[in-house]
């Protein structure tokens, strides 16, 4: 995969000894990179993190250190070292590339932020001018012929190995993920997302990441349990609940997302007003939760609570799709944003003075009492295997678990008979109908699920928040979820995907979380990122194999293996 | 709802059209049409563009509801919705192809069988036996079907990355997923090479023999006369003439009106050579251009 994979044909001996050269050169700089962050890089620690000690790489200097480490990996794979080879399945120069930028822009970035914040370069030790120097080093990989090949099949490892390796890497994804809700500043946060970017990125780009979910594909019960356990041990790792509180709004967030995305991603219909759903089921759980607040006397079981929500949207979602499913298109796209905004109003004068008194209107419905499960208090803190959980860490796991229903229900539902008939829907409508699908019924229930999946993520959000205001449930606003965001978390991450609004959620969700300072260009930054993926990326992050071939227009069969990210855990395949 | 191939022997005609009349405002674009396909029989739809043959078959798949006019189908009046009509028994395809262009092949074939399986939401959810039965047994008959068509070693490609050829096929294949007693093909030789053509008259011909009446609109005569039993003749949305082959052919106002003169004496029925075909195709064009002024 290496020297042999050069590009001149007149001397390829010479060749293949620069390129190997070269290779080592970015292997010696991302060493360099890595001692350069046991370097000190300023003198006060007025700068969060502090960088000032030797010998112990502390904030920004860890996601150097990891970005050189990674520099380093890759150029050892690009050397051929025994057992890195794995690692890059389709070539590494592409994605040492994009590692060696990604270790100059988290260092750069880490520099110009000390000289800015802290006011000019005098604040720069040595050691930060060695770091900046260095951390260009690996940017020769730009020099490397590229040596990107169809992905090469690896010896069969042992299953125990193979196995050990997923669980390797959901581990990895959990203490990355951990990482970043656990940033407790801007520039962390910041350069944080700049180094995972490019790894990320780059891991794509060595074809590990396919050859991951090909190992994810072949062991899919041992990966779904690998999975679950990583996001169930978020809150184990927490000490206190201000990040699991983020962490409880993310999945929220993104179980909402995820019911949009039966709507929109699988039956293609296009709902703008999709967050009134979830405002009806926190709505519904929080007047009858026994809260004094609400207009009526009752107190229901949790479980009745769900139901009762779930139920109610579902009622919602089918008054509302019935008269509006006739329509197609754009006209869906206003009448629902229409019903959203509708929802909100309604809910704001519900107050006693411009209509009956059930909801408070604008003051919403306070003092929604914490759930109790069989004694089991959840905003108590308890102690579980000798670790202390916060009350939102019970939130976080009840809402795990809702998450797992929504994921079962996506995936069981698009590869079934009613999952076809929605994409057959959104793919031609008329010629759907000539196959006998009853176009309108089936839109309905894709519309009914979708209303009743996000009231039941309604009813552990008004829980959660303690508190219902119509404010919550908006078209568009600063504060995920509303209608916008998770259309655009959809979008973003890849519309019929199952990862895909998890992952956009999650940005979604954490960049305004982490990065208050951005407050006022929140949206007019979201509004260019969007346009940027549209014009670059359209199928979203995390593709499924039917939009990618959409999308792109390579000319070529498509290869029924996975070799594209996602492939079967999200797309509606048939054969699944 | 369960298998309605094989039940053909009687004597009531698989499709009994009587009186269909479509109207659009002002423009009458099928008038009067009365057509009767039978059990077992191949019967062809011909005439120039613009003459109504699509707009006719619109009528009879509950696409359009007929202004006038009733349609029967096994002695059945049709309900006026498409997807109730599939489940009546009538399957169609599509004059420029409408697959489902970003499912694969199997799961397009998967689409058609909608009407012949019942599993809804909850069974989808709950995944008993009784789905997973389904399931199985759907994916076999829409493996059967692609293998009838020759298909079965896409099974897993895109629709839209199939040939022309196969993407006219496999519509076809999609079709008959929902076990028809009678099939409509709106031009499914439409740009097809000769070889191909002929590929597909073997392959509607072993339709037939399915028990399957299918009536078929095409430009191809050679296609339709070897092809149909009864051919009938469509002009400004009016039914011309109808009979055998022959009799069609050798109709004056069909040949001034769709056909055309043959060049240098050559009459349609020895048309035999593949030059000769395109040559009264193009004529035909010609006078269907001229023709379809006058509407």
């Amino acid at each position: 995969m290496t020297t042999d994979t050069t590009t001149a044909a007149t001397t390829p001996a010479t060749t293949a000894s620069r390129t190997k050269a070269l290779r080592g050169l970015t292997a010696l700089g991302g060493v360099a990179t890595i001692a350069s962050t046991f370097l000190s890089w300023t003198y006060t620690d007025e700068f969060p993190g502090d960088l000032t000690v030797y010998g112990y790489p502390g904030g920004l200097q860890v996601l150097t250190l990891v970005a050189g480490a990674l520099v380093l990996l890759y150029a050892l794979a690009a050397l051929d070292i025994r057992g890195l080879r794995w690692l890059a399945p389709t070539g590494t120069t592409k994605a040492l590339r994009l590692l060696a930028l990604g270790a100059f822009a988290t260092t750069w970035f880490t520099v110009v932020a000390i000289a800015v914040e802290l006011g000019g370069i005098v604040n720069l030790e040595p050691g930060g001018f060695v770091a900046a120097v260095t951390s260009a080093i690996p940017l020769i990989a730009f020099l490397l012929p590229d040596d990107t090949h169809k992905a090469t099949r690896p010896r069969e490892l042992p299953s125990w190995a193979e196995i050990l390796i997923i669980v390797a890497a959901f581990g990895t994804g959990l203490y990355v993920v951990t990482y970043g809700i656990d940033t407790e500043y801007a520039e962390l946060f910041t350069g944080y997302m700049i180094t995972a970017g490019f790894a990320v990125t780059a891991l794509f780009k060595a074809g590990l990441m396919a050859r991951l979910s090909g190992l994810t594909t072949k062991y899919r019960s041992i990966a779904v349990a690998a999975a679950f356990v990583a996001a169930a041990a978020f809150p184990f790792t927490q000490t206190t609940d201000q990040f699991t509180l983020i962490a409880v709004n993310i999945l929220i967030f993104a179980t909402v997302a995820l019911g949009l995305n039966i709507v929109v991603g699988l039956a293609g219909l296009l709902d703008l007003g999709y967050v009134a759903f979830l405002g009806v089921g926190a709505y519904t759980a929080a007047l009858v939760s026994g809260t004094t607040a609400s207009a009526f006397d009752v107190h229901f079981p949790f479980w009745a609570a769900v139901l009762t929500g779930a139920a109610v949207s579902l009622i919602f979602g089918v008054v509302i799709g019935a008269p509006t499913l006739r329509l197609r298109g754009d006209y869906l796209a206003i009448v629902t944003l229409g019903f959203g905004e509708i929802f909100r109003i309604t809910v704001g004068n519900l107050d006693g003075v411009s209509g009956p008194q059930v909801t408070n209107g604008p003051n919403g419905v306070p003092n929604i009492p914490d759930l109790v499960f069989f004694g089991y208090d959840f905003g108590e803190s308890h102690t579980i295997l000798g670790i202390e959980l916060g009350g939102y860490a019970n939130y976080y796991l009840l809402m795990l678990l809702a998450m797992i229903l929504v994921v079962l229900v996506f995936s069981r539902a698009g590869s079934s008979r009613i999952g076809r008939a929605w994409v057959a829907i959104r793919e031609d409508e008329t010629a759907a109908t000539a196959m006998g699908i009853n176009g309108f019924r089936v839109k309905l229930i894709a519309f009914a699920l979708g209303a009743t999946l996000a009231g039941l993520a309604g009813t552990v959000q008004a829980h959660v928040q303690s508190t219902v205001v119509p404010e919550m449930y908006v078209f568009a606003g600063p504060v995920p979820p509303n209608s916008a965001f998770l259309l655009a978390a959809v979008i973003l991450g890849g519309m019929g995907t199952i990862s895909g609004p998890l992952i956009g959620a999650t940005l979604l969700y954490m960049i305004p979380a982490k990065l208050q300072f951005l407050q006022d260009y929140q949206l007019l930054g979201f509004g260019l990122a969007l346009i940027l993926l549209m014009r670059f990326r359209p199928e979203g992050l995390i593709a499924n194999r039917r939009a990618q071939l959409e999308f792109h227009e390579t000319g070529q069969l498509d290869t029924p293996e996975g070799t594209l990210p996602e492939s079967g855990v999200g797309t509606v395949k048939a054969g699944a | 709802m369960n298998d309605m191939t094989t039940t053909t022997e009687t004597t009531t005609p698989v499709l009994d059209a009587s009186g269909v009349t479509m109207r659009f405002g002002g423009l009458t674009a099928v008038r009067d049409v009365d057509l009767k396909v039978n059990a077992g029989e191949i019967v062809g739809l011909i005439g120039p563009n613009g003459a109504g043959k699509t707009t006719f078959f619109n009528c009879l798949t509950g696409l359009y509801v007929p202004t006038e006019g009733k349609v029967r189908y096994k002695g059945t009046v049709l309900p006026p919705k498409p997807h109730l009509v599939t489940q009546a028994g009538i399957a169609r395809t599509f004059q420029n192809i409408r697959l489902f262009a970003n499912m694969t092949v199997l799961e397009n074939v998967l689409v058609g069988r909608h009407t012949r399986t019942k599993e809804g939401l909850w069974s989808a959810l709950l995944r008993g036996p009784g789905f997973k039965k389904a399931e199985a047994a759907s994916h076999a008959r829409a493996m059967e079907l692609l293998e009838f068509i020759g298909l079965q070693d896409k099974a897993d490609h895109l629709a839209r990355n199939l040939p022309y050829g196969d993407q006219r096929k496999l519509e076809i294949a999609r079709a008959l997923a929902s076990d028809p007693g009678l099939l409509l093909l709106d031009e499914p030789t439409a740009g097809m090479n000769p070889q191909e053509t002929r590929v597909t008259e073997e392959l509607i011909f072993a339709i037939r023999d399915m028990g399957i009446a299918v009536l078929v609109i095409e430009h191809d005569m050679r296609f339709i006369f070897n092809l149909c039993d009864r051919v009938a003749c469509l002009v400004q949305g009016e039914k011309l003439v109808e009979g055998t082959p022959a009799v069609v052919q050798g109709d004056e106002r069909v040949v001034a009106a769709y056909l055309g003169t043959p060049f240098e004496g050559d009459t349609p029925e020895k048309a035999g050579t593949p030059d000769a075909e395109p040559a009264a195709a193009d004529n035909a064009g010609s006078t269907t251009s001229t023709e379809g002024e006058g509407q």
